[in-house]
């Protein structure tokens, strides 16, 4: 009945050296439960990523030193038709009980059986890392600054060409026929039972920046940071920030930026400082502007620069101090490329109805190149962004 | 090496040990052996076939078997397939003892799925060789893939899958498209009575006009294959978009058997597994004592220690079962009822009122709270709520019932067969898959809670939120 030949074993190990043997240990080499479970991984990206606001607007991103983030998801379960649930789910047991007992809650399912039939909906929850990098990838593949001009200067623009391979890189960018080709090299000269693949055979194209003189900018985050910027108000004003600066800084590789928080006086931080920022005091928006103008001066040469800023806010400002800060910002806009103001309040009743809110909503009517976007979720941070970088490229 | 060494000692044995089943009456197609790492083995379990068709949902049931596994829920022996040869999987971690009894239960299915009636039909259909068709599947959806790209084939599976047990079993796989005109009237009959009523007819020339071909509607009658009617009629299905369904529909009629007769299959085989090692006179004595102890593992009622079991083991029953026919019916009995029946037949006429409190079975209820509480032990009431999975594959009883005139695709559901409706949100989703291939809009009609009518349609009215990344 069963085939019994001597000269051809009827269990087949890996490693025999018989012909069908060598057939027969392919499954040694891939997984396919692996790869499916990757690919469902890549569909929960996928998901993540079209509402990745949400997904990601934790403000612990902001902490520093990260290279990615965890963001909890729950397997996706592939839908078949169902009954709806009973009430009263009921089912067969087994053992010493007589009709009437209360027994615990049902454990263990009975164990599914083999074939086709045992599925499970899979009720496990489990954390996905995505790497900043690429969640900015993501964000800002459409975005730019606005209204960039080209000035002379050292900063440089360039495409991105491949070239040549090297034995590290991003997985997307792995040469599969020169790995096979390097691990056939070297298994040539080992001995039969070496592994497949290793490390060292792999081979990632590599893409190097041909680069041409173009423009440089210069942009700078102005924070208010007055008593009554509530710690959450912060929170949103950091995360616009950060993001923004994460997708500038892979968007133009020589981006000078300058971070400056003010309260009734204004300080220039440096990056790792600012984020860490809280301050208390009254406000007096034309500090901030007046130690940016002064900045500029100093180190920014206007002719050689664009100039763009970012100022956040929960928009009040000191009554006292209105004509000053419309002067100040009146000077900044002649000179600056774009200015953009984030109103952040929790509480976002009247949404840039604010002191701070009419300054720039004056400076975009005078037809400068200004924008105002209120923010009082972690789920408008995005929008924001968008609002900023991807809308003014439109044009 | 100690496992080249138990390797040789089976071969040995091999031939023993199927010399006894010969002899015991077992009468099988040849079967491959095959030792497997057990990773290998738990991807067979999720796929239900060694190589399958890729699917992200698979990976879904890879990892929750994965961690199952790491906690200690299951362990895999053999997974066997029916076929020409059929192919026994075992795995490579097994002792001399644990391959012993598991070529012994191996036998007992070779036995089971060549002589009971469903596999024999559903074998015969699909070629003896659904391991070598599913793999040319698997193979078939990889091109498709190269040629057509994931996203496409994947919205294809995604139906197609969804779709698995909604074939109707009844009917071949091999099957006709509906014919395009509705079958003639009868002509009537050359009598008396026809011509004095033709007469009748003013211009007489009503019963001359002779047979008119009308279309007939599509589907004639509810449809309950799913897989098949959209393979055939869905208006804009591409060519391999439609090989596609087919694959999964020519594998879910293998695996019907599987799911109808599970309880009486791994009890057969569990009890030849049995039966052979007590006459395995052959056996070294710990190789024999170890199997003895490996069987009482498999076929216990109750996880350890535990007084009661909130569950069945399918091997536990089955074989209880066989044992209680083999001693009142003798073996040509049982043979005779392992040919004909399927586990909803076998439950409720071979499941007696005295084996279910030998059993100490019962029937328990647990209400949404959690709280679980022991119910009755009347024998009609456990067949029902054993047998209660196993109907119509264990799906709802959907049926393509109407093509409007738009292409719109009607399906109903029998909620008074199933005694009631659909879960709402899942059965959204379902359509929306359905919508991709069938790229007409599709309707499903069944009953809320309250027993009224409701009608769930994709498009819906709005696009279903995607529940998986949630706010922190």
């Amino acid at each position: 009945m069963v085939d019994a030949n001597p000269e051809e074993p009827q269990v087949r190990q890996g490693q025999s050296t018989s012909s069908r043997a060598t057939i027969a240990g392919w499954y040694d080499l891939f997984s396919r439960g692996a790869r499916d479970w990757l690919r469902h991984n890549d569909k929960v990206r996928e998901a993540v990523r079209s509402h990745l606001p949400e997904a990601i607007a934790g403000g612990d991103v902001l902490s520093g030193g990260t290279k990615t983030i965890r963001v909890p998801v729950r397997m996706l379960e592939h839908y078949h038709f169902r009954l709806r649930t009973p009430e009263e789910q009921q089912g067969v047991g087994q053992g010493a009980a007589k009709p009437g007992d209360a027994l615990g809650r049902p454990g263990g399912a009975p164990a599914s059986g083999k074939g086709g039939g045992g599925r499970n909906d899979g009720g496990f929850e489990f954390l996905l890392e995505f790497k900043i990098d690429d969640i900015v990838d993501w964000l800002w593949e459409e975005m730019k600054l606005p209204n960039l001009r080209a000035r002379v200067g050292r900063a440089e623009e360039a495409d991105w060409t491949r070239e040549g391979w090297d034995r590290h890189g991003a997985r997307s960018r792995l040469d599969r026929r020169r790995s096979m080709r390097e691990s056939i090299k070297r298994r040539a000269v080992q001995t039969a039972d070496s592994p497949a693949f290793t490390d060292d055979d792999l081979r990632f194209r590599q893409l190097n920046k041909r680069e041409q003189p173009a423009t440089q900018a210069v942009v700078f985050f102005l924070m208010d940071v007055s008593a009554s910027m509530s710690d959450r108000d912060r929170q949103l004003a950091k995360s616009f920030f950060f993001w923004a600066v994460q997708g500038l800084r892979r968007q133009y590789r020589h981006l000078d930026t300058v971070f400056v928080a003010h309260t009734t006086e204004a300080w220039e931080f440096n990056e790792e400082e600012f984020f860490k920022v809280s301050g208390s005091g009254g406000t007096v928006t034309s500090t901030g502007l007046r130690k940016i103008r002064e900045i500029i001066g100093a180190r920014f040469d206007p002719g050689r620069y664009n100039v763009y800023l970012f100022y956040a806010s929960d928009g009040d400002n000191a009554a006292s101090d209105h004509a000053d800060a419309g002067a100040a910002l009146d000077e900044i806009a002649a000179i600056a490329n774009y200015a953009g103001y984030i109103e952040v309040s929790a509480t976002a009743q009247s949404r840039l109805n604010s002191e701070c809110g009419a300054l720039f909503k004056a400076l975009a009517e005078s037809g400068k190149p200004a924008a105002s976007f209120a923010i009082s979720r972690f789920e408008d941070v995005w929008d924001a962004v968008r609002h900023f970088f991807q809308h003014q490229a439109a044009d | 090496m100690p496992a080249t060494q138990a390797n040789k000692q089976w071969h040995e044995l091999l031939p023993r040990i199927e010399e006894l089943a010969v002899r015991a009456g077992l009468e099988y197609n040849p079967v491959d052996f095959e030792a497997v790492p057990e990773s290998f083995m738990m991807e067979i379990a999720v796929y239900g076939l060694p190589v399958r068709m890729p699917h992200w949902s698979f990976g879904v049931r890879y990892i929750s078997q994965l961690i199952q596994h790491r906690m200690g829920h299951s362990r895999l022996f053999e997974v066997v397939f029916p076929g020409n040869p059929g192919h026994a999987y075992l795995a490579a971690g097994n002792s001399l003892a644990e391959n012993v009894l598991v070529t012994a239960h191996v036998l007992g299915h070779a036995d089971f799925s060549r002589n009971n009636l469903l596999f024999h039909r559903s074998q015969e259909q699909v070629g003896e060789h659904i391991v070598e068709q599913a793999a040319s599947h698997a193979r078939q959806i990889t091109l498709a893939v190269e040629e057509h790209g994931l996203k496409r084939v994947e919205s294809v599976l995604d139906a197609a899958l969804a779709l698995e047990q909604h074939i109707d079993v009844d009917r071949r796989v091999q099957r006709e498209r509906y014919p395009d005109y509705q079958a003639a009237k009868a002509q009537p009959p050359d009598d008396a009575f026809s011509k004095r009523y033709a007469a009748l007819s003013p211009d007489g020339a009503a019963a001359d006009a002779g047979p008119k071909l009308k279309r007939a509607s599509i589907p004639p009658h509810p449809e309950r294959d799913l897989l098949w009617f959209i393979a055939n009629y869905a208006p804009e299905l591409e060519g391999w978009e439609r090989d596609i369904f087919l694959a999964v529909r020519e594998e879910s009629f293998y695996f019907h058997p599987v799911h109808a007769t599970q309880i009486m299959n791994e009890g057969w085989a569990s009890y030849w597994h049995a039966r052979l090692l007590r006459e395995a006179d052959f056996l070294p004595q710990a190789a024999y004592v170890d199997a003895i102890k490996c069987h009482s593992d498999v076929v216990r009622p109750i996880a350890g220690g535990e007084k009661v079991a909130l569950g069945l083991n399918p091997y536990h029953l089955g074989f209880s079962m066989w044992e209680d026919i083999v001693e009142r019916l003798g073996l040509d009995g049982a043979r005779r009822i392992m040919h004909e029946d399927d586990d909803v037949s076998f439950v409720r006429n071979h499941l007696s009122a005295e084996l279910a409190a030998k059993l100490q079975l019962f029937r328990f209820g647990a209400d949404t709270s959690g709280s679980v509480k022991v119910l009755e032990t009347d024998l009609h009431a456990l067949h029902e709520v054993i047998v209660g999975p196993k109907y119509n594959f264990g799906a709802p009883s959907i049926a393509a019932s109407q093509v409007r005139i738009d292409g719109t695709l009607e399906l109903t559901h029998d909620h008074q067969a199933d005694g009631r409706g659909i879960d709402v949100e899942r059965a959204k989703n379902v359509l929306q898959y359905i919508e991709r291939v069938w790229r007409r809009p599709v309707i499903l009609h069944t009953v809320d809670s309250q027993g009224t009518a409701l009608s769930l349609s994709a498009p819906g009215e709005k696009p279903v939120l995607d529940r998986q990344s949630r706010d922190r």
